[in-house]
C-alpha cells in the first residue's frame, strides 16, 4: 500500500508500477546461474581445513600426507600469500586492514575462532579434497578464549592480538588491549539536561551474534592464467570490491583481476569481504587449473558474517510534559576476531528518530574469539535501536503517554540536529508516525490473554557512493542497459524503470544486463540501500545523455539547430514545426543510417541520500506453557521517498521485518564455554519459517527525497532496525516483563515469567 | 575414489542414464553429473528445501537422498515444471506477485508448491504455510510467496 504525504497527481508513467523483473524468468525456471553453478574444463575442487579451537597458537602444519593422496593437486597455507602492508581498505560498508584480511582468509600464527581457516586443498573432486583435509596434521597450543564483549574489555583478559592498541580520539594506547577503538559523540550538555528531567530511566541490554542467513553459501571459482591474469566467478555484492581486495592481497595490478558476478543468493552485507577468492587464487596459481570453492552451511555459520553481539547501557531523560531532553549511552560491540564492528553506526543512528538536544554516547569496538563480523543490513543500527526504543517505550509508559504519540511529539524532522553534527534534510519521520497512529492496525482492539502490542521506530543513514552505467539505443527502439551492480532484490528492474521513465518508453523496452569488472565503469558495492538511489540516478543521467544525442540527431536530420529540437514524453520534435517529430522508436530506426551509434553514459557519486525511517507495529501472543512467542499481526511503515517498484519496496520491508523478528525471538550464536559454536546448522540456528510469521503488511508513506531526480530514498536496510524493540515491547505488554536480553526465546520467556530453568 | 555405478531413472519425463559414485547425493548427481543446476544446496542436511525435487510423487530434499536410490524411479525437478515454453501457473504467479528477491530458494519453493497443489489443489493459507515450512527464504518474509501459491491454486491449469 502506498500512502503519499502530499496529494500530488500521478506524474510518472513507469515509476510506481509493478512490472515483472527482467531476470524473473531465469529465476523461476532454474536457469539463472548462481556462483556454485559454474563448471569449467579442467576445474579442480577446493576444500578448507578449519580450526576446531577458538584460540590457539599454530605450532606446526604438516601437509605431506594430504599432498600424497591420489587426486590432490595442491595444499596451501597462509605462508603461500605475499606479504601485505597494514593498510586500511574500504569495503563500502565498513573497512578492513589488509593484514587482518589476509589472516582471516587463512590463519597465520594464531587461530582466533572456531572455524578459522587454516589450510586448503585442491583436488580432482570435492569429495577427495574433503578427505585430504583429514590428512593435514596441525599442532595447536591452546590459549584461553574470550567470548563476551564485557569480559574482553576487562584488564587481564586473554589478548587476541599482541599488537592491538586502543585507538582513542585519534591516539593509540600503550598496552595491548582487546578494545580496538573508543568513539565519543557529544551533542549539547547531557549532564546538565539530566538535572532538568522529571523522569530518568537507565537500563542495560545485551544481544547475541546473529547471522545474515542468506540461503546461498559463499562460493568462488578462480582461474590464474599463465600471464598472471586472474578471473573470478562468484556470488558477491561488490564485484569491484572483490577486484580491489584481490589486487591488494595478491600484489597484482588492478587490471589483472577480472571479477564476473554471478547471480547472488542473498547477501545482506555478508558477501562483500572476501573469504574464498584469495584461497582459490593461490590454489589455481599452484596447479595451473581453475579451482572452485563452495562453503557448506557449517562453514558459512562458523566463519562468515555474522553481526556483533553487544552490551549497551542507556540512560534517557524526559520532562513531565513528555519532551525527551537527554541521553547518555555506552555501546560495546563485538567485532569478532579482528577490529571493525559497526559500533560507530550504532552510536550515530540510535537517536535518529528523535529531536533530542543533549546526548553523550561512547562506543567501543572490541575483539573476541568469534568470527570476524561483516556488515548486516543497517549494520549496527538494530542493536542500538533495540536499547533506545525499549527505554523510550518505558519513558512513555511512566509518563502515561501513548507510545506512538510520545514518539510523534519527539520526532526528528527537517532541521533536527543529529548526534553526528549534521541536520536532517526533508525526511518522512513525522508523516510516517502519523500514518501509523491513524492506521487500522494501531486502532484495532487486541483482545485475549497473553497478548500484547508493541511499536518501535528506526533510522538508517543510507549511502550514495559510486555508480556508473551505459545504455545503447537499438534500431527497433529498445535499449540495452549495461550495469555493474549485483541484483539481489530487483535492482535490474528498479534501474531500468528509471531509465525508461527518463526516456518516456515502456520499461519492457529496456533490457538490463549486469556485467563483469572489465565491461563497465566502477561501481561500489550493492549495499547501503544505494542501488535504486545511486544507480537509478545514473540511469536518469544516462537517459538525459541519450535524450541530448537523440535531439542532436533529429536536428541534423531536419537541418535545425540543436536548440530547436525538444524531447517530450518519448517524442523528439521540432519546437516550432509540429509536423517534424519522431517517436523514440522511429528515430532509433534511423540512427545507423544517419550517423554514429547512440550510447548514453553516466557516472555519479551522489551524497544527498535523504535518510530513511521505519516504524513497526506488532501484535504477539505468548504461550504460557511453552514460552513461545507467536506474531499474530505485523505492520511495517516506511518512507521510501518515491517507491520505484512498490512490490519490491514491500519485499524489502517484509524481508527486513522478518529478519528482525528472527533476531528478536530465536536467532543467536550459541557458544560452549570452550569457544566452540554449538549451533552451526539451519536446524539449530533457527531462522523464521512460514509458520513463524504472519502476512506482513507494508505501508509506504512517501515523502520524496529532494536530493534525487525521482525522489528516491534507499529502502533495503532500515526495515530491520525497528523489529527487535517492536517485538520486545509487544512481549512486555503480553507478559509484564521487559526483556532486555535477546533473543526472547522460549527458554528465556519461561525463566523470566515463571522462574523455570 | 569409489567406483562409479550406472543409474537409470526417468527425469522430467525423459529416460536418463548416468554414472555416480555411491557416496554422491542425488543433488550432487543432478548438478555435477547431469548439469541440472536448478536445484540448489543451501544447507546440505535437509533443513532448507532449496534442493527440493519430486521423487515418485513425493517431495524430497535431494541433498539427503543418494543418487543410487533413484534407480528406476520418476523424478521431477525445477527444469521440468514448465511445459516447453509455457510456464506453470506457479512460475507465472511467482513472477506476478514479486515472490522472489535473490531467487536462490525459488526453485525449491516452486517444486515444493507443485507437490502441494498435486495433492491439495485448493489449499488454505494455513495449509500452504504448513507445507512450505520446510523451505527457508531469507529475503521475502514469505508473504508474497504464500500469496503466489494461493494465486496459482486458483488457476485451472495448476493441476494439469
Amino acid at each position: 500500500m502506498v500512502l503519499e504525504t502530499e496529494k500530488k497527481q500521478k506524474k510518472y508513467k513507469v515509476i510506481g508500477t509493478r512490472p515483472i523483473r527482467p531476470d524473473g524468468l531465469d529465476k523461476v525456471t532454474g536457469r539463472a546461474r548462481f556462483g556454485a553453478d559454474i563448471d569449467l574444463p579442467g576445474m579442480l575442487h577446493g576444500a578448507i581445513l578449519r580450526s576446531p579451537h577458538a584460540h590457539a597458537h599454530i605450532v606446526r602444519i604438516d601437509t605431506s600426507k594430504a599432498a600424497a593422496l591420489p587426486g590432490v593437486k595442491a595444499v596451501v597455507t597462509n605462508a603461500d600469500f605475499p606479504h601485505v602492508p597494514a593498510e586500511e581498505l574500504s569495503l563500502g560498508e565498513g573497512a578492513v586492514n589488509l593484514v587482518h584480511l589476509r589472516q582471516n582468509v587463512l590463519a597465520e600464527d594464531k587461530v582466533l575462532y572456531h572455524g578459522h581457516a587454516v589450510a586448503a586443498v585442491a583436488a580432482t573432486s570435492a569429495h577427495i579434497a574433503t578427505e585430504a583435509l583429514r590428512l593435514i596434521d596441525v599442532t595447536y597450543e591452546l590459549l584461553e578464549p574470550v567470548l563476551d564483549v564485557r569480559d574482553a574489555m576487562k584488564q587481564g583478559s586473554p589478548i587476541l592480538h599482541a599488537d592491538l592498541r586502543t585507538r582513542d580520539m585519534g591516539k593509540d594506547g600503550d598496552i595491548p588491549s582487546n578494545i580496538a577503538s573508543h568513539l565519543h559523540f557529544e551533542l549539547g550538555d547531557a549532564d546538565h539536561a539530566f538535572g532538568e528531567a522529571d523522569v530518568v530511566i537507565e537500563r542495560e541490554f545485551t544481544t547475541r551474534m546473529v547471522h545474515q542467513g542468506y540461503i546461498e553459501p559463499h562460493n568462488a571459482t578462480v582461474s590464474w592464467d599463465e600471464d598472471d591474469h586472474l578471473t573470478i566467478w562468484m556470488s558477491t555484492q561488490g564485484a569491484f570490491n572483490v577486484r580491489d581486495q584481490m589486487a591488494r592481497l595478491l600484489r597484482l595490478p588492478v587490471h589483472n583481476v577480472r571479477v564476473v558476478p554471478m547471480e547472488i543468493g542473498g547477501g545482506f552485507g555478508g558477501k562483500i569481504s572476501v573469504y574464498l577468492p584469495p584461497v582459490g587464487a593461490i590454489l589455481s596459481h599452484k596447479t595451473g587449473r581453475p579451482v572452485k570453492l563452495v562453503m557448506n552451511r557449517t562453514e558459512v555459520l562458523e566463519a562468515t558474517g555474522p553481526t556483533s553481539g553487544s552490551y549497551i547501557k542507556l540512560k534517557m531523560g524526559a520532562t513531565k510534559d513528555g519532551r525527551l531532553i537527554a541521553a547518555r549511552g555506552e555501546l560495546a560491540y563485538e567485532a569478532g576476531a579482528f577490529p571493525g564492528s559497526p559500533v560507530g553506526a550504532g552510536c550515530m543512528t540510535m537517536l535518529g528518530p528523535y529531536d533530542i538536544a543533549n546526548a553523550t554516547i561512547d562506543g567501543y569496538d572490541v575483539v573476541v574469539n568469534k568470527p570476524r563480523v561483516a556488515a548486516y543490513r543497517a549494520p549496527g543500527a538494530p542493536i542500538s535501536a533495540f536499547a533506545c526504543e525499549s527505554v523510550v517505550d518505558e519513558l512513555a509508559e511512566q509518563l502515561g503517554i501513548d507510545p506512538l504519540q510520545f514518539r510523534l511529539q519527539n520526532a526528528s524532522k527537517e532541521g533536527t540536529r543529529q548526534l553526528r553534527g549534521t541536520t536532517f534534510p526533508p525526511i518522512g519521520n513525522v508523516a510516517m508516525i502519523k500514518a501509523a497512529l491513524a492506521s487500522d492496525h494501531y486502532n484495532a482492539p487486541l483482545e485475549g490473554p497473553n497478548r500484547g502490542r508493541g511499536v518501535a521506530n528506526g533510522f538508517w543513514f543510507n549511502a550514495g557512493m559510486q555508480s556508473s552505467l551505459n545504455a545503447s539505443v537499438n534500431g527497433d527502439g529498445t535499449v540495452s542497459l549495461i550495469e555493474g551492480n549485483t541484483d539481489i532484490g530487483g535492482t535490474r528492474a528498479s534501474i531500468a524503470m528509471q531509465l525508461a521513465e527518463t526516456l518516456g518508453i515502456p520499461m519492457e523496452a529496456v533490457r538490463p544486463t549486469v556485467v563483469d569488472t572489465d565491461s563497465v565503469g566502477y561501481n561500489a558495492v550493492t549495499g547501503g540501500s544505494r542501488i535504486t538511489f545511486a544507480s537509478g540516478w545514473a540511469a536518469y543521467e544516462c537517459g538525459m545523455d541519450i535524450r541530448r544525442l537523440m535531439c542532436a540527431r533529429a536536428a541534423a536530420i531536419w537541418d535545425l539547430g540543436e536548440d530547436d529540437v525538444e524531447y517530450v514524453d518519448g517524442v523528439i520534435r521540432a519546437r516550432k514545426d509540429a509536423a517534424k517529430k519522431f517517436t523514440f522508436a522511429e528515430l532509433a530506426g534511423r540512427i545507423n543510417s544517419t550517423g554514429a551509434p547512440i550510447i548514453g553514459n553516466a557516472s555519479v557519486s551522489p551524497q544527498t541520500v535523504g535518510g530513511a525511517f521505519a516504524l513497526h507495529i506488532a501484535d504477539v501472543e505468548v504461550d504460557p506453557e511453552t514460552g513461545k512467542v507467536q506474531v499474530l499481526r505485523y505492520t511495517a511503515f516506511q518512507d521510501p521517498g518515491t517507491a520505484i517498484h512498490p512490490a519490491y519496496v514491500e519485499g524489502q520491508m517484509q524481508g527486513g521485518a522478518s529478519q528482525g523478528i528472527g533476531w528478536a525471538l530465536n536467532e543467536e550464536y550459541y557458544y560452549n564455554a570452550d569457544g566452540t559454536l554449538a549451533n552451526a546448522s539451519f536446524l539449530d540456528y533457527r531462522m523464521p519459517t512460514t509458520l513463524d510469521l504472519p502476512m506482513i503488511d507494508a505501508v509506504m508513506v512517501e515523502t520524496p527525497n529532494p536530493g534525487h531526480p525521482y525522489g528516491v530514498r534507499g529502502v533495503g536496510e532500515v526495515p530491520i532496525v525497528p523489529p527487535l524493540a517492536t517485538i520486545a515491547n509487544a512481549v512486555y505488554r503480553a507478559t509484564g516483563v521487559r526483556f532486555r536480553d535477546l533473543p526472547i526465546s522460549p527458554r528465556r520467556v519461561l525463566k523470566e515469567t515463571q522462574g523455570l530453568e | 575414489m569409489s567406483e562409479r555405478v550406472q543409474i537409470q531413472a526417468t527425469i522430467n519425463g525423459e529416460p536418463v542414464q548416468f554414472l555416480a559414485e555411491p557416496r554422491q547425493s542425488l543433488l550432487e548427481a543432478l548438478r555435477d553429473e547431469l548439469g541440472m543446476t536448478g536445484a540448489k544446496e543451501g544447507c546440505g542436511n535437509g533443513n532448507c528445501g532449496a534442493c527440493n525435487v519430486i521423487l515418485d510423487g513425493r517431495l524430497v530434499d535431494s541433498c539427503i537422498v543418494l543418487a543410487a536410490e533413484v534407480e528406476g524411479r520418476l523424478l521431477t525437478t525445477i527444469e521440468g515444471i514448465a511445459q516447453g515454453n509455457h510456464l506453470h501457473p506457479l512460475q507465472q504467479a511467482f513472477l506476478e506477485e514479486a515472490a522472489l528477491q535473490c531467487g536462490v530458494c525459488t526453485p525449491g519453493f516452486i517444486v515444493a508448491a507443485k507437490a502441494l497443489l498435486d495433492r491439495t489443489p485448493h489449499p488454505t493459507e494455513d495449509q500452504v504455510r504448513h507445507w512450505l515450512a520446510g523451505n527457508l527464504c531469507r529475503c521475502t518474509g514469505y508473504d508474497k510467496i504464500v500469496r503466489a501459491v494461493l494465486r496459482a491454486s486458483e488457476s485451472t491449469e495448476a493441476n494439469a
